[in-house]
C-alpha cells in the first residue's frame, strides 16, 4: 500500500518489524529501565516536594497537578530516544540503511518506518505510565477524572509523532553522534521543566506575565496543556489549538524529516 | 541476445572530484561480467548506481529494461537485484536467520515466505548449523556467506557482487566460486568486481578494466591476453647470478638483457627481475640459459594480472 509521499506502507511496517525483533532480544535492558524515569519523577517530585507545596494548584494536590505533565514528558523521551541515538547508529555506524536501500526499499519507507516505531516506542512508555496513574485514582488521588481521558492515548501519539520527527530531523543534520549532548541537555530538558509540568505558567509574577506567550512556541508546551485538559477537564478553545498547533508541525515535519534523510543518505 | 545493463556515458562525480568519467558498457543477460581496477578505479560506484543506492550523475543507463537516471524505476529496478555491498552491513543485533527474513520481507515477501526462503538460502551458503547465531559471534568468511545469502532474498535475475572473496580463505573463496557458478545456471546475470585476477579469469566471461573513472580495456580475458600481452611471460632473476658472483660481469649481463630483450614481443626491467612476453617461451628460455646461466629463469603462461598490470601501468615500480 502506498501512502502520500511515495511511502510503501509495507516496507516501512517490515522496518518496524525488525525493531520489534531486535527489542524482543533485549527489552529488560533497553525498554524497563526508561520507563521508571517518570515514575520516579511523579514519586519524588509528586510526594516529596508535594508535601512542601501545602496548598496545592488550582484546586489539585501537587502530585495530581503534576501527574498529566508527565505523561507528556513520557511520551516525548520514549520517542526521541529511539529517533535520536538508536536512528543514528544504525544509519551511521551499522549502515543499516545503506543495506535497507540496496532492497527495494526507499529512503522515505525507512524513514516511516523508523517514525513508526518511535511513536511506538513513546506510547508504549505513555501508556505504561498511563496505568499507573489509573493506579493512583484508584487509591483515591484525583489524577485521571475526565470521560475525555479515554482520549489520552491518542493525545500521547500526537506527542510521540511530534517528538519523533523532530529527534529525526536533528539526527538527520548531524555527523558526528556527540552533538546529541546539545540535544539532550539544551533541548529535552529545558523543555521538560518548563512546559508546565512542574508549574503553572499562567503567574503573572513568572517572566513579567509572558511565560505562557513564551511556552505557546515550544512544542511540549501544547501536549502538557492537552494531556491535562484529557485527563482532568475543563476542555476549552485553547485545548483544540493546542492539538492543532501539534499537527501542523507533525505535518511539516513529515515533508521536512524524507527530505532531509534522502539529503543526508543518497549521494 | 537480451541485454541485461547498457550504460552510455554514464558520469559520476563528488564535488569537483569525477568518480565515474563518461563509461560506456553492456552486459548480456546470463553472463558474468567483471569489473577490474586498481582502488579508487570508480568500481563501487559503478556498482552503486547499477544497484540504485547512488543516483546516476549524468550519461544514460538501462537497467533490465529500465531507465535508472532520474530515479523514477528505482523500486521497480531494485526488486529485481541482489547486492553483495563491499562493506559489511549486515544486521548485528539479529541472528543469521533474522538478518534474512527481515530482508525478504522487504522484497514483498510474506511472512511464511520469508522463512522457508530463509531455510533455502542457509542452506545454498551452506551455514544451516550457524542459523540462529548472532552476526557478531560469526567468522569473517561466514559473514561473507550471509552477506551473499541476503543478495539473493530477492530471487534476482541480476546479482551485483563488490568484491565477495575478499578476506576469505582459500576453501571458501572456492566454495563461493561454486556458489556463483550455481547462480549462473540458474540464468542469473552476475556483476562481479574483484582484485584476484584468477578469480575474474575463472569466473568472468567478459570484464572491463577501469582506471580513474575510465575504462580502459575491455573483452573476455583470453582475447584481453591475447590483445595486450603474449602468450607467455619468462621470468628472470638476475640478481640470482650476480649474488653468485659466477655469472658474467655486469657489462656482458647488460650484453644479454639486451639481446633477451631484443628476442620478446615486448619486455619489462625491474631492478633485478626481467620480465620477457614472448610467444616463443622455449626458444627463449634455451637462450636464457646461455647467455645468463646463474639466472633463476621461469617460463609461465600470461595470465589476466599481466594484462592489468600493464594497462593500469602501475606495475612493480610503485
Ligand atoms: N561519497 C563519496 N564522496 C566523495 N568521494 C567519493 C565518494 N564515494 C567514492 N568517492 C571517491 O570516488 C573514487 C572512486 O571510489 P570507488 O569506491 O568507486 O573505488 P573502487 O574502484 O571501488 O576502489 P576499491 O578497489 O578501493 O574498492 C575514490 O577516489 C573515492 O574516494
Ligand atoms: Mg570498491
Amino acid at each position: 500500500m502506498r501512502l502520500p509521499g511515495d511511502i510503501d506502507l509495507t516496507t516501512s511496517v517490515s522496518v518496524w518489524r525488525r525493531n520489534l525483533t531486535e527489542y524482543s532480544h533485549t527489552w529488560m535492558t533497553n525498554v524497563l529501565p526508561n520507563f521508571f524515569d517518570p515514575v520516579l519523577y511523579l514519586l519524588g517530585m509528586g510526594l516529596g516536594l508535594g508535601m512542601f507545596v501545602g496548598r496545592g494548584v488550582g484546586g489539585l494536590t501537587y502530585i495530581e497537578f503534576i501527574a498529566p505533565g508527565l505523561m507528556a514528558a513520557s511520551a516525548m523521551q520514549g520517542a526521541s530516544f529511539e529517533s535520536t541515538y538508536n536512528v543514528f547508529v544504525k544509519m551511521n555506524f551499522a549502515k543499516l540503511y545503506d543495506a535497507y536501500l540496496a532492497t527495494p526499499a526507499q529512503i522515505q519507507d525507512i524513514a516511516f518506518g523508523e517514525l513508526l516505531w518511535a511513536v511506538s516506542r513513546g506510547l508504549i512508555y505513555g501508556c505504561a505510565f498511563f496505568a499507573v496513574l489509573c493506579g493512583f485514582t484508584l487509591f483515591g488521588h484525583r489524577v485521571i477524572v475526565s470521560p475525555w481521558a479515554v482520549l489520552l492515548p491518542v493525545a500521547m501519539a500526537m506527542t510521540a509523532t511530534m517528538f519523533a520527527l523532530i529527534g529525526l530531523t536533528f539526527t538527520a543534520s548531524i555527523r558526528n553522534i556527540n552533538y546529541y549532548g546539545f540535544y539532550y541537555t539544551l533541548w529535552l530538558t529545558p523543555l521538560f521543566l518548563f512546559s508546565g509540568i512542574f508549574f503553572p505558567l499562567d503567574n503573572p509574577q513568572m517572566a513579567g506575565g509572558h511565560a505562557e506567550t513564551i511556552a505557546w512556541f515550544t512544542p511540549l508546551f501544547h501536549c502538557v496543556r492537552l494531556m491535562r485538559g484529557l485527563a482532568q477537564g475543563p476542555l476549552d478553545w485553547t485545548h483544540g489549538m493546542s492539538a492543532l498547533w501539534v499537527l501542523v508541525v507533525i505535518a511539516v515535519l513529515l515533508v521536512v524529516v524524507p527530505r532531509r534523510m534522502r539529503k543526508r543518505m543518497v549521494h | 541476445m537480451d541485454v541485461a545493463i547498457k550504460a552510455t556515458g554514464l558520469r559520476k562525480s563528488y564535488g569537483d572530484f569525477v568518480a565515474v568519467d563518461g563509461v560506456d558498457f553492456e552486459i548480456p543477460k546470463g553472463v558474468c561480467f567483471g569489473f577490474l581496477g586498481p582502488n579508487g578505479a570508480g568500481k563501487t560506484t559503478t556498482m552503486r548506481m547499477i544497484y540504485r543506492a547512488s543516483p546516476v550523475g549524468d550519461g544514460s543507463l538501462e537497467i533490465l529494461g529500465h531507465e535508472a537516471a532520474g530515479g523514477r524505476n528505482d523500486r521497480k529496478i531494485k526488486q529485481k537485484i541482489g547486492v553483495v555491498p563491499q562493506e559489511d552491513n549486515l544486521d548485528q543485533e539479529l541472528s543469521v536467520r533474522e538478518n534474512l527474513e527481515v530482508f525478504a520481507r522487504f522484497y514483498g515477501l510474506d511472512r511464511k515466505q520469508a522463512k522457508a526462503r530463509a531455510v533455502e538460502l542457509l542452506d545454498f551458503v551452506r551455514l544451516s548449523e550457524r542459523a540462529d547465531s548472532k552476526v557478531l559471534e560469526l567468522s569473517g568468511g561466514m559473514k561473507r556467506r550471509v552477506l551473499i545469502a541476503r543478495g539473493l532474498v530477492g530471487a534476482p535475475e541480476l546479482v551485483v557482487l563488490d568484491e565477495p572473496t575478499t578476506g576469505l580463505d582459500p576453501q571458501a573463496r572456492i566454495n563461493l566460486w561454486e556458489r556463483m557458478r550455481d547462480l549462473k545456471r540458474k540464468e542469473a546475470t552476475l556483476i562481479l568486481t574483484t582484485h584476484y585476477m584468477d578469480e575474474a579469469e575463472q569466473l568472468c566471461d567478459s570484464l572491463v578494466i577501469m582506471d580513474k573513472g575510465k575504462i580502459v580495456a575491455q573483452g573476455r580475458p583470453r582475447d584481453l591476453i591475447r590483445q595486450h600481452v603474449s602468450s607467455h611471460v619468462v621470468e628472470i632473476e638476475i640478481a640470482a647470478g650476480r649474488h653468485a658472483n659466477a655469472g658474467p660481469s655486469g657489462e656482458s649481463a647488460a650484453g644479454a638483457i639486451a639481446e633477451l630483450s631484443a628476442l620478446a614481443k615486448r619486455h619489462e626491467q625491474h631492478q633485478d627481475r626481467l620480465l620477457l612476453y614472448v610467444d616463443n617461451g622455449e626458444e627463449v628460455v634455451t637462450r636464457a640459459a646461455q647467455l645468463l646461466p646463474d639466472a633463476e629463469t621461469l617460463l609461465r603462461r600470461s595470465t589476466l594480472e599481466d594484462v592489468f598490470l600493464r594497462i593500469t601501468g602501475r606495475g612493480l615500480e610503485e
